[in-house]
């Protein structure tokens, strides 16, 4: 029999934990071979309790859970053979670094000499070959997590689990972090389903992203369609900065459709995505940075009068706040490129945008 | 910079920049001085709110514990009733009788003994040595006055005793000031006539025995209340806490109850017509002559002070695997454990703190349990504290029993510090 493309398959996977709410709600999601999946979603979007139940410590209350296309719903964690990475690295307090990482070769009875050379290879691999005989205490967050890294994939794991496993170090060391894991996964080519709250982290490592929200996936695509497509307002609100224009669908033709803003704000001529239809409330998605000052005549179909009301300086680019359409909470980004755009608090500019930048999505 | 100037003593030793000699305050006290006065009040402060405590556990604990070592040595009594004969006999090389002169002593010692009445402390004293010199040293006192010298041929008279050297031997080695004739007696060992230590007599001896039953049922205590007590902890601290508060008052309950409560339920629960025996035979599993007896033996002792100590073992239990996060045990069974191996490979080691804290508690609470095994012990249940007890209250031989406590505070001392080295006293902590 030939594997399936899919490693894991979720089929209409519901769970709760009460009798009363549902945590999950009808989950079908595939993890392709050798991908990196990342689940994101807000703390309670149910993205946590997948993992649980792909690793085996939850049981779905509905629904069929398929590894390598057979199912696992009644397989003990222990037999199902996946590796996982946990939001405190959970390293054994009472064994060395190299004790650790030989624990899941001992319980698989693999002999001394292999075992040895397998925990020297997997300590090599996230750059700690020197730290067998270390405790774990002795090591520093950033260690213990490549520590808890190895240790997952040391018995050759073909999927591995990773809950939050950043969220504890600093800024720099994350970012490094999130460099190195996308790294192994890359060398070893194992399919990696990853649980995280910070959409930069999502972004940064994944193949594709599940947006979670309320136990149901808002969105699953590339980091970039997911920035640059947002399919509905609750992707387009959590995933990166977004301007938000509240509004009516007065007239859709095709792809383009024109909204009537509330407050008589104006109109606006947006890329029709998600909306219920001429009348049907809609919510305008425009990113900052898509917005230019000054546009040329006839460059763009939306063009405002902005009233500047605070500039905020980045470095490598300039946040400006403006009033434009009754909104006074619409962000800019002005790139500090060679001779951009220079204006002054209180003054008025003319901004515009085009249409296929703002997408008009759900209310 | 007139401030950084300040700071630099006068003298010019500060360019060598040896920070501890060189700091000091803009006024130019030394930095560590001003430290010192800036804290002192705060010190005084927490001095002065101890001090209740640190006065009450020196008058009621400390100066009481002293004491009772100093008692398990102190052979004063003896040493100064009988002073001249003590000096007298300092030059007496222990072969055949001494000398008139040490007889004379002996008479002056036994006629001011009378007069002050301090003979019969001093006749206790040497009768434990050995029997009959009681009524030797009484019998002597009372009929000196009577006699005249030479004293050689009057103490003879008055008591045969006089006229043997093991008397005279035994009187030279416990005139001293300090005696280890009670850490002997303590031990199952005594002098032999000649000075030498050997052991009692086989129908004497009885501590050694004791100490053995004591530390063995400590320990079988201690092993029953770790058995019954884990998988309690491990409930408490893995339950919801809804659950695990009722499970924790249920735990507590015990120390909210009398001693003398629970032990006295015991033996309403176990003694012959009790409960428990009651219930078998209606039962049918004993028949109604073949009650087991339960109570007034060690059987009574182990389970009512298990049932006593158990707390002590889950409270330390408890807050250690209080700590243990959950994610321990779902990492090792990831990594392919099934739940026994991640349970002992995992789990287990990390609470061997609280292992070796409830351990350490409950044996050294049950090496000196005194209360229950009084109670519930009978004749073979009973513990080295409760002969601590006797020797203190009916045979008050207040030496022998500050021996043997002292004997048993060493133990406790030793185990302390094996404990310390192994796991750490700051480790031990309840609830």
């Amino acid at each position: 029999m030939t594997k399936s493309t899919n490693i894991v398959e979720f089929k209409h996977v519901q769970k709760s934990y009460d009798g009363e709410e549902l945590v999950v709600k009808d989950l079908n999601l595939d993890v392709e071979r050798g991908e990196f999946l990342t689940l994101l979603g807000p703390s309670g979007s149910g993205k946590t309790t997948v993992l649980m139940m792909l690793a085996g410590f939850e049981v779905p209350t509905h629904g069929e859970l398929l590894l390598n296309g057979k199912p696992i719903n009644s397989v003990p964690p222990h037999k199902r053979g996946i590796g996982m990475v946990f939001q405190n690295y959970a390293l054994f307090p009472h064994m060395t670094v190299g004790e650790n990482l030989r624990f899941p070769l001992d319980v698989r009875k693999i002999s001394r000499a292999e075992a040895d050379k397998k925990v020297q290879k997997a300590l090599d691999m996230v750059r700690l070959g020197d730290f067998g005989n270390r405790r774990p205490a002795q090591l520093s967050g950033g260690q213990q997590q490549r520590v808890a890294v190895a240790r997952a994939l040391v018995f050759d794991p073909e999927l591995v689990l990773m809950d939050e496993p950043l969220g504890a170090l600093d800024k720099n060391l994350r970012e490094e972090m999130q460099f190195e894991i996308k790294h192994i996964h890359e060398t070893l080519g194992v399919s990696v389903v990853y649980v995280t709250h910070d959409q930069s982290e999502a972004l940064t490592m994944s193949n594709r992203i599940a947006v979670f929200d309320q136990g149901i996936i808002q969105q699953l695509a590339s980091p970039s369609d997911l920035y640059e497509r947002p399919d509905n307002a609750f992707v387009a609100y959590f995933i990166g900065e977004n301007n938000r224009l509240r509004g009516r669908v007065k007239e859709h033709s095709g792809e383009s459709c024109t909204v009537e803003l509330e407050n008589q704000g104006g109109s606006i001529k947006a890329l029709n995505v998600n909306t219920g239809g001429q009348g049907s409330p809609t919510t305008l998605s425009l990113r900052p940075e898509r917005v230019s000052v000054n546009p040329e005549n006839g460059e763009v179909p939306n063009v405002f009068e902005a009233e500047v009301q605070e500039l905020i300086y980045l470095g490598d680019h300039i946040r400006t706040r403006v009033k434009v359409c009754g909104n006074d909470e619409f962000i800019i980004k002005i790139p500090n490129a060679h001779g951009h755009a220079v204006i002054k608090k209180g003054e008025s500019v003319r901004i515009g945008w085009a249409m296929e930048d703002c997408r008009a999505l759900d209310a | 910079m007139a401030q950084a100037e300040a700071t630099l003593p006068a003298s010019g030793s500060a360019s060598t920049g040896a920070p501890s000699t060189a700091l000091t305050t803009a006024d130019g006290t030394p930095l560590k001085v001003s430290i010192r006065r800036a804290m002192r009040r705060n010190k005084l402060l927490a001095f002065g709110l101890t001090l209740p405590l640190l006065l009450f556990i020196t008058f009621s604990f400390l100066m009481p514990i002293f004491e009772m070592t100093f008692n398990s040595v102190d052979n004063r009594p003896v040493a100064n009733t009988l002073h001249r004969s003590a000096a007298a006999l300092q030059s007496w090389d222990g072969q055949g009788l001494p000398s008139e002169a040490v007889y004379a002593a002996m008479a002056e010692d036994l006629k001011q003994a009378a007069e002050e009445r301090s003979i019969g402390r001093v006749a206790t004293r040497l009768n434990y040595q050995e029997s009959g010199m009681r009524s030797v040293m009484m019998g002597s006192a009372r009929m000196i006055e009577r006699h005249e010298p030479p004293w050689k041929e009057a103490l003879i008279d008055i008591n045969a005793a006089w006229g043997e050297g093991s008397t005279w031997r035994l009187i030279k080695r416990e005139s001293g000031a300090i005696t280890f004739s009670y850490y002997l007696n303590a031990v199952d060992m005594t002098y032999a006539d000649d000075g030498s230590i050997v052991a009692q007599p086989e129908w004497r001896q009885i501590y050694v025995k004791l100490f053995w039953r004591t530390a063995w049922m400590s320990i079988l205590i201690t092993a029953l209340c770790l058995v019954l007590g884990f998988p309690i902890a491990y409930l408490l601290a893995n339950l919801p806490s809804r659950h695990a508060n009722l499970l924790m008052i249920l735990v507590l309950l015990p120390f909210w109850t009398s001693l003398l409560v629970r032990t006295s339920s015991w033996i309403v629960m176990l003694q012959n017509e009790g409960v428990l025996n009651d219930l078998m035979v209606w039962i049918g599993v004993i028949s109604d002559d073949g009650r087991i007896q339960m109570v007034y033996n060690r059987i009574g002792t182990l389970v009512a002070m298990t049932q006593i100590l158990l707390p002590f073992m889950i409270l330390p239990l408890y807050s250690v695997m209080k700590g243990i996060s959950p994610s321990y045990m779902r990492a090792a069974r990831s990594l392919g454990a099934n739940p026994l191996v991640a349970f002992w490979r995992v789990y287990v080691p990390q609470t061997l703190a609280g292992v070796g804290a409830g351990g350490i508690l409950v044996f050294i609470l049950a090496i000196g349990y005194y209360i229950t095994p009084a109670l519930v012990g009978g004749q073979s249940g009973q513990l080295i504290s409760n002969y601590i007890a006797y020797h203190m209250q009916q045979s008050l031989n207040w030496g022998l029993a500050a021996s043997i406590g002292t004997i048993l505070l060493a133990g406790v001392m030793v185990l302390y510090l094996i404990y310390n080295r192994l796991v750490g006293i700051d480790k031990m902590k309840l609830g």
